[in-house]
């Protein structure tokens, strides 16, 4: 029995709302309702605030969350979109090299920044790491695609395998520019393998959420496409679907959006696998219902996880892709158990 | 009406199809037989446009070259029953039967679209199963699913409009009231504009429901022709390996072949 959609969406909504106000409300400093709505009146007329409280919520807090949930949204999407399209929902950005790839992309900018002063202080400057990330998750999520891809058609296990070893390469890649880092800028190899937003700025949340508002726009678009791809690549043919366009722009869209989150946040395993799982059993596999839900709850999960991160362990912090993958990796393997006796292509 | 000129397949070094020529016309019912690894499968999906690296020219009527046709006004008008069709996720069977639609709305379905949608699963008896989750049907089951979706999708056919439905052995995993049910509702759309070719497994009913049928072996068309006309021992012998005895049916005059 599936709840009612308009009931379902208020309830994510509503939820989201409230996680949203506790993950800017608790922290090491605690920050009032009060307190959040004056820092929004002095930011809306442009007065500068003498108040620390503000000045947290406003530089740090708040650019923190949203950072968090835009990304949480894009991961959830993207595990949505990589999953439709190699029908197998053992899919998500992590495992098959994505996002290792575009971690290796952003860490060549930040050891080779030194080299490249003139080129990296102009102003295109801080969209280099983005763009390299971009690079190297679209190099990775295509070695990893055309190795597995065997007469015409990605069996499952040969993607996984061939995801491993691509992330093995990404993540060695990364450690071999942290290694070689002489800025002292230079992320931290903790940094790239389990992902933290404690260094959100407000330029990530605008470049993240313009790269991010587009590119869910365009998958939203072709999710009626994604739907009938359900049936195999031959039958949605026979739909009047064409297959590789919407293979190709749906790759290159994920792409872009999970490479830009990474390049700042790092590499964030498992939440594209946790959120589209609890969603398919909600609402069913309508992507139409799911890419828009799957925005919700990616947001909510990792502003919640974000806020464990946070709090857990405080006043000391821990990397966000630990507890996404303390939740993450059982249901993986869960999932793998479940789909390999009834797939037989895995 | 569907025309194949010289058409040949292969895979790799392997021929799979041999220069075949043949015409089906519309408003009788074409099944093709054959034994396994004939071409059978691989002749309807070159028919249908599921395959691109085909030698020689197959037309739709109008003289519509199949590798122009525009690929979703050919969506909207030729519809094609697969043999084996699976779901990785899943879906109600309602659903299922709706991705029928897809070429005729934009991005949500129409209240023409879901009418046919129930027209269509009442047919297959399978309004009972609209809620279902599809992946936890029998294959029997399945295939009736699939069946309505394909029907949907060419279900309205306004005057003057060509429709073409391929059914690439449909009749896998039926019971025998299926089997019949399949394959009369398959006849019961038949009109001037309408064009069946249908690919079965079971000699009896191909003879017994073919207007035209067309024999396939190694990839060549070995002969074609009414029923009646064309299928004698001999003839079976050569494609089937099997010897045979022929009858006439008591009621209705056609062939049974009976081993």
């Amino acid at each position: 029995m599936r709840p009612n959609n308009k009931i379902f969406f208020s309830v994510l909504t509503l939820l989201l709302v409230l996680v949203l106000i506790a993950a800017i409300a608790f922290g090491a400093v605690r920050i009032l309702p009060a307190e959040m709505l004056s820092a929004l009146v002095h930011w809306f007329k442009s007065e500068n605030t003498q108040s620390i409280y503000e000045n947290v919520f406003l530089q740090l807090r708040l650019p923190r969350v949203m950072l968090c949930a835009i990304t949480g949204a894009i991961l959830a999407v993207s595990g949505v979109l990589m999953q439709g399209l190699f029908r197998n929902p053992v899919v998500e950005p992590g495992l098959i090299g994505t996002s290792a790839g575009a971690a290796f992309g952003a860490s060549i900018v930040f050891s080779l920044s030194p080299f490249m002063s003139p080129v990296f202080k102009s102003i295109l400057g801080p969209f280099l790491v983005p763009v390299f990330a971009f690079v190297g998750g679209l190099a990775a999520t295509y070695i990893v695609y055309s190795l597995a891809k065997n007469n015409k058609r990605v069996s499952i296990l040969p993607l996984l395998l061939v995801g491993m070893a691509i992330n093995a390469i990404g993540l060695s890649g990364v450690g071999l520019m942290t290694y070689i880092a002489r800025d002292p800028q230079a992320r931290s190899i903790t940094f790239w393998n389990l992902g933290t937003f404690s260094g959100a700025s407000w330029f990530q949340v605008w470049v993240t959420g313009i790269v991010a508002i587009i590119c869910i726009f365009i998958s939203f678009k072709q999710a009626k496409k994604l739907n009938v791809l359900l049936l195999g690549e031959q039958e949605a043919g026979y739909l009047g679907v064409e297959v590789n366009k919407l293979k190709t722009s749906i790759l290159i869209v994920n792409t872009a959006m999970v490479s830009v989150a990474t390049s700042f946040v790092g590499v964030i395993a498992f939440m594209g696998l946790i959120v589209p799982h609890v969603l398919r059993l909600l609402i069913g596999s309508d992507n139409r219902k799911l890419i828009p839900a799957s925005i919700l709850m990616g947001a909510l999960l990792l502003t919640l996880a974000d806020m464990g991160a946070r709090l857990l362990l405080a006043p000391s912090e821990m990397p966000i892709g630990i507890i996404t993958s303390i939740v993450g990796a059982p249901l993986y393997i869960f999932l793998l158990k479940k789909y390999q006796f009834n797939q037989n292509d895995l | 009406m569907i025309t194949a000129v010289n058409i040949s397949y292969n895979i790799g070094h392997k021929n799979i199809l041999n220069t075949i020529s043949l015409q089906f016309l519309p408003g009788i019912c074409n099944l093709i037989i054959g034994p396994n690894g004939s071409g059978k499968s691989t002749l309807i999906k070159l028919l249908s446009g599921a395959l691109e690296n085909y030698k020689g020219e197959v037309t739709y009527d109008g003289e519509v070259n199949l590798k122009t046709f525009n690929k979703q006004a050919l969506a909207a008008s030729r519809a094609v029953l697969s043999q084996q069709t699976e779901l990785s996720f899943p879906m109600l069977v309602e659903e299922v039967v709706l991705l029928g639609r897809n070429p005729h709305f934009e991005f949500n379905p129409g209240k023409k679209d879901i009418d046919i949608v129930h027209e269509v699963m009442a047919l297959l008896d399978l309004h009972s199963f609209a809620k279902r989750n599809y992946q936890t049907l029998s294959g029997g089951e399945k295939q009736r699913v699939h069946y309505a979706r394909v029907l949907a999708q060419i279900w309205e056919q306004p005057k003057g409009v060509h429709r073409y439905l391929f059914l690439d052995e449909p009749l896998n995993n039926l019971d025998i009231y299926y089997q019949q049910l399949f394959l009369s509702i398959a006849v019961s759309l038949l009109n001037e504009n309408t064009t069946l070719i249908g690919v079965v497994h079971d000699i009896n009913i191909a003879l017994s429901y073919a207007d035209q049928l067309y024999f396939l072996k190694e990839g060549a068309l070995i002969k074609n022709g009414v029923p009646e006309k064309i299928v004698d021992a001999i003839l079976l012998k050569s494609v089937f390996n099997i010897d045979t005895q022929i009858m006439a049916h008591p009621s209705t005059g056609k062939p049974i072949i009976i081993l």
